[in-house]
């Protein structure tokens, strides 16, 4: 294996992740509230439902994503775990 | 049965079950004491965590907190679960990797430094400190509030209960009772919750019924909330008072203070490998969204139903407000705890509550008669009073009871823990006594565990003045200190014991003096804490944010200025990025 690219996978993996996680809080829920606060979506203001729901689901669902795709490059590299 | 023979037998049933899984999983080794022996399955480590980390505030404040703040909430709701994300990336598996027993052992080791250790156990004792002492205050709440037991004696009961596991079980008997304590805390959370979003909105799940039309008409229920709240002078739920700037701050300063929280941290060297600590974050954060989630719908529902149980008619009209004489059973109840009160100022016999402290409303309120808001609304009571609001059974209303000391118990343990392995493991076995058995250690581990729950007992029994401030300092010490220490410690071969030490007591040392400067820690503010003042209207509540960012320069800076660690540090980080 190789120590240098294994950790380029991983580190363009977070990056991708941290994009995500970024654009959802701050990005959806609190920079450009206002702006999604105009369209209305099943009883909910879009940006409101970003802060107080979206986001946090947006969370679960990358930390299990990110889980999924390191144990892909683990094997890819042959350092996974028994 | 009465209610109060029904709350003993439902917690007195909660605490045999935590006492027997207690004596099922006694510590038998340091290893044990300190990690759990690297055995929990990532769930269970999961729902630990969870437990752990959604302290008595959670269970009981957060639903009320969201309820009266609106949007404004959101900081709380995304501050304390993005944190998990940051802790799944950047920190947990990587610790886990490098395979010791606690957070200052890594930072000692990867800078090669006892001085850096040091200075981490103070932040940590710091953190723990101010927050174990607000679980203890709330295990003697609800103790005093559901129990009718004086304040005093539940929070003997509680330090009692925790001394039992926390010392005998150390890390193992923690871990096993936080995964029962989880169970009993998300249940008695649930049921009241799937109650009251059925009689409001006729759906079964909060999270949908938070989008959903009322069964009384009038459209959805967060457009009615904000129509009926703005009418009467609030600002709209759906929008808030706070500046764009600091909430996104505080938001910040949240999450990455939640990544660097020490108790929670250490619950990820439990687990058996890598891949378990980074799959583990992902069920922790599972299991904290299901009580997440639901508090934004359920602080929703209650303050509509609050609203509207005393807003009975039109906003203005001569009988649109409830009469005191005909308040509901609940309204009598929580009236005697005093986390209701009423004050009739204009004399009218009957209840107006509404924003008096919004000028632009004045002129309406004084044109409706009304001389003041006349209903104090303790947050709490959102949660505390929710089964009977909603007229549940008593059996929901004792659930609730064991489900807020399930909450705080579960988190006091935690940070026991973490108290006790770097009183024992980082100051006593590696800075004075070096040769220690490991008999000896875990004998230490066990008495610095109990003298920890003597002292947060008397910090419970006994708050300091400050204990509310600075629940903003604990976040912050966490995100200003220990962080980004870690993280550059992961990330980076040429950040060096200087850089590390500099940029973790500059972070420590600004954080610190901005939230004194403003809230006054044992002196009196040098400024009134008004968002004119604030530098770059940041509140003191979201500094650590700035804090931690000034932590990763002034490591950077001083580390490129002094020489590059030994050799033996590269290989340390090499390894840790490595699973296998």
């Amino acid at each position: 294996m190789n120590k240098r690219t294994y950790w380029q996978d991983n580190l363009r993996l977070v990056a991708l992740c941290l994009a995500i996680w970024f654009m959802v809080s701050f990005g959806c829920g609190i920079l450009l509230l206002d702006f999604l606060n105009q369209f209305e979506i099943a009883g909910f203001k879009l940006g409101f439902w970003f802060a107080q729901q979206g986001s946090i689901y947006v969370f679960v669902v990358l930390i299990f994503f990110y889980a999924w795709r390191m144990s892909i490059i683990d094997k890819r590299h042959h350092v996974e775990e028994d | 049965m009465d209610l109060q023979t029904l709350t003993y037998i439902v917690v007195g049933a909660s605490f045999a079950l935590y006492i027997g899984i207690a004596f099922w999983s006694k510590a038998r080794s340091t290893g044990e004491f300190y990690v759990a022996g690297k055995h929990v399955h990532p769930v269970a480590n999961g729902m630990a965590t969870a437990a752990d980390w959604m302290s008595a505030a959670s269970f009981i404040s957060l639903a009320g907190l969201i309820a009266f703040l609106g949007y404004d909430g959101s900081v709380y709701l995304m501050g304390w679960t993005g944190g998990y994300v940051l802790l799944a990336l950047l920190l947990a598996p990587y610790l886990r990797k490098f395979g010791k027993f606690t957070v200052p052992e890594f930072i000692g080791d990867r800078y090669v430094s006892q001085t850096a250790r040091v200075v981490a156990v103070i932040c940590l004792l710091v953190i723990s400190f101010t927050y174990v002492a607000g679980q203890m205050r709330g295990v003697g709440i609800v103790f005093s509030r559901f129990l009718g037991v004086d304040i005093t004696v539940g929070l003997v009961i509680g330090m009692a209960i925790v001394f039992f596991y926390a010392v005998l079980g150390g890390m193992k008997g923690i871990t096993y009772t936080q995964v029962a304590q989880y169970c009993v805390l998300i249940f008695a959370y649930t049921v009241p919750a799937v109650f009251i979003s059925l009689q409001v909105t006729d759906t079964l799940v909060p999270q949908i019924a938070f989008g959903s039309t009322v069964i009384d008409g009038g459209g959805f229920l967060l457009g009615k909330l904000d129509q009926i709240v703005t009418d009467l002078g609030f600002t709209a739920y759906t929008s808030g008072t706070k500046s764009t700037i600091d909430i996104f701050f505080i938001t910040l300063a949240l999450m990455i203070g939640t990544a660097g929280l020490p108790h929670v941290i250490v619950r990820f060297f439990t687990v058996p490998r890598v891949r378990d600590a980074r799959i583990s974050a992902g069920y922790a954060l599972f299991f904290i969204a299901l009580l997440y989630t639901t508090a934004p719908a359920v602080g929703a529902l209650a303050r509509l139903n609050l609203t509207e149980t005393i807003q009975t008619g039109p906003v203005g009209s001569a009988n649109g407000n409830l009469a005191y004489e005909e308040r509901p059973e609940w309204f009598r109840t929580w009236e005697a705890t005093g986390l209701l009160t009423f004050d009739d100022k204009n004399g009218d016999g009957h209840i107006q509550y509404y924003n008096d402290t919004n000028m632009e409303f004045t002129p309406t309120a004084d044109s409706y008669g009304w001389q003041g808001n006349e209903l104090g609304v303790d947050r709490d009571i959102i949660v505390l009073a929710m089964p009977e609001i909603a007229r549940l059974p008593n059996w929901v209303v004792a659930l609730v009871a064991a489900g807020g000391i399930a909450a705080a118990l579960s988190t006091a343990a935690g940070l026991l823990l973490v108290i006790s392995a770097s009183v024992s493991h980082d100051l006593l076995k590696s800075t004075f006594v070096r040769d220690i058995s490991q008999k000896r250690e875990l004998l230490a581990g066990r008495i610095s565990a109990a003298v920890a729950i003597l002292l947060a007992g008397y910090l419970g029994y006994n708050p300091p003045g400050f204990v509310a401030q600075v629940v903003a300092l604990a976040f912050g010490l966490a995100a200003a200190s220990l962080f980004p220490a870690i993280l550059l410690g992961i990330f980076s071969y040429r950040v060096n014991k200087q850089g590390a030490i500099a940029g973790m007591l500059t972070g420590l040392g600004f954080t610190v003096g901005y939230i004194v400067y403003f809230k006054g820690v044992f002196i009196e503010p040098f400024a009134e804490n008004i968002a004119a003042n604030w530098l770059f209207g940041i509140s003191p509540e979201g500094i650590g944010a700035v804090g931690a960012v000034l932590n990763f320069h002034v490591a950077m800076i001083v580390s490129a200025l002094t020489p590059a660690p030994p050799v033996e540090v590269k290989k340390l980080v090499e390894r840790i990025r490595v699973p296998g």
